[in-house]
């Protein structure tokens, strides 16, 4: 038992990537465990180590968490990534709902089916262009402040900078209207534990590659 | 200004159900604003009054706050119904999370196409008898009246509301579950639930063809 977090997912982005994104930002160091075949995802089942027969799971603090919202809560909670009051905390929440929203459109991106894709992808670069980044480059704008809430660093500020990542994948130049956004993508790159993250052998996820989506249905379905 | 939460939805439940419920059972009094057409909706977002152009919207203590998720977690936080500590929170939070993606179902479920209806519906029977409610009957071995530290918390709000929208759609729903059956006339009986179950309380009624109509009319891209 080594005390450091263990999260349990196929070895991939998918629902686990915006914790391991959180418990890095805040400089803790985790264990992972691969799921690699139906096999591993039934075992888990029948041990009755998923409460809701689902990943990803999180060991973390004598608790098997479930559910990637109460793990995120969780551990912004424990590290002081939550803001400094309810009020603070609120504004974090919509924030960071929306970016989840938005991620969920970008996550499901490689298993659209082929004649749905090029549709896909105009609605992600209309969303995130005329809903949702308008919303951060105001919140920025409007405060003047380095982080999006409260002046301090919160997982709003990680949440945000891990979609601004994922839609460059997606569309190198979306950020071209964006201007503060661009310069908190790199202020918040520059933060020490972030800028580790990012580096290479880090164990932030690539993204999904049209094989292993093959891989991937095989082990849920 | 009354001082009242103001909530700003269609005339039904989807989205904004789980809402009326929380600030019911933890006796808050609110206000209701209706969406009827799309030109009232259009004008909201013109208005600026949308933070990310949707709704439910809900303006509270000062705040005009969006996303169900944040909304819930604030009037969870400012009531006293989240629990003691972190680990408390952590609890309820997978509670809630668990039973918001049963909701979820129920929720699409009037909107999918007549032909994938009984499956869906079979979907839903199959969720909540194999998944979700046997995970809440053994929670109440503990013999507690509550499902997270022997206190009234936003998790017992959502299962009693979850409990109550299976059944009306699947009427025998419980009868495997003795404990979830006692659960559910512990809280039908608490006084700011047993008042919402009233007839004349803001509780809204299943959806139905005009509440549908109302939604994809407005809502149309």
């Amino acid at each position: 038992m080594s005390g450091k977090p263990k999260l349990y997912y196929f070895n991939a982005r998918g629902r686990m990537e915006s914790i391991r994104w959180l418990l890095a930002a805040a400089g803790v160091e985790f264990e992972e465990c691969f799921l690699e075949t139906k096999d591993d995802l039934t075992k888990l089942r029948k041990d009755g180590s998923l409460l809701f027969q689902q990943v990803p799971m999180v060991e973390i603090d004598g608790m098997k968490m479930v559910q990637s919202r109460a793990i995120g809560n969780y551990i912004a909670m424990k590290y002081n990534l939550y803001g400094k009051d309810l009020k603070e905390r609120a504004l974090i929440d919509m924030y960071v709902e929306a970016v989840i929203d938005l991620n969920e459109l970008l996550m499901t991106h490689p298993f659209q089916p082929a004649d749905k894709k090029e549709q896909h992808f105009a609605t992600i670069v209309d969303k995130a262009t005329n809903r949702y980044f308008p919303v951060y480059e105001k919140v920025l704008k409007d405060h003047g402040q380095d982080f999006l809430v409260g002046n301090q660093f919160s997982r709003a500020d990680v949440q945000l900078l891990e979609t601004l990542l994922m839609a460059e994948e997606c569309k190198p130049d979306i950020l071209a209207k964006f201007p503060l956004l661009k310069s908190f993508k790199a202020r918040i790159s520059n933060i020490p534990t972030i800028k580790k993250f990012l580096q290479p052998g880090s164990q932030r996820k690539p993204p999904l590659q049209e094989k292993d989506v093959a891989k991937l249905m095989k082990i849920f379905h | 200004m009354s001082g009242k939460p103001r909530l700003t939805y269609c005339n039904g439940r989807g989205r904004m159900e789980p809402v009326r419920w929380l600030l019911a059972a933890a006796g808050v009094e609110f206000e209701e604003v209706f969406l009827e057409t799309r030109e009232q909706y259009e004008k909201l977002i013109k208005d600026g009054v949308l933070m990310f152009q949707q709704v439910p919207l809900v303006e509270i203590d000062g705040m005009k706050m969006v996303q169900t998720r944040a909304i819930l977690s604030y009037i969870a936080g400012k009531y006293n119904l989240y629990g003691k500590d972190l680990k408390e929170r952590a609890l309820i939070d997978m509670y809630v999370e668990g039973i918001t993606d049963l909701m979820q179902m129920i929720l699409v479920f009037p909107f999918s196409p007549p032909e994938t209806k009984e499956k869906n519906l079979d979907s839903i029977k199959d969720r909540a008898i194999n998944r979700y409610f046997p995970v809440f009957e053994k929670v109440l071995k503990h013999g507690q009246d509550f499902l997270v530290g022997n206190k009234f918390s936003w998790a017992d709000v959502q299962l009693i509301e979850a409990i109550l929208a299976v059944e009306e759609k699947i009427p025998a729903v419980l009868s495997g579950f003795p404990q979830l059956q006692a659960f559910k006339i512990r809280m039908s009986n608490m006084p700011t639930i047993k008042k919402f179950l009233q007839p004349g309380s803001p509780r809204k009624p299943p959806p139905d063809e005009c509440y549908i109509e109302t939604v994809l009319k407005i809502f149309k891209k």
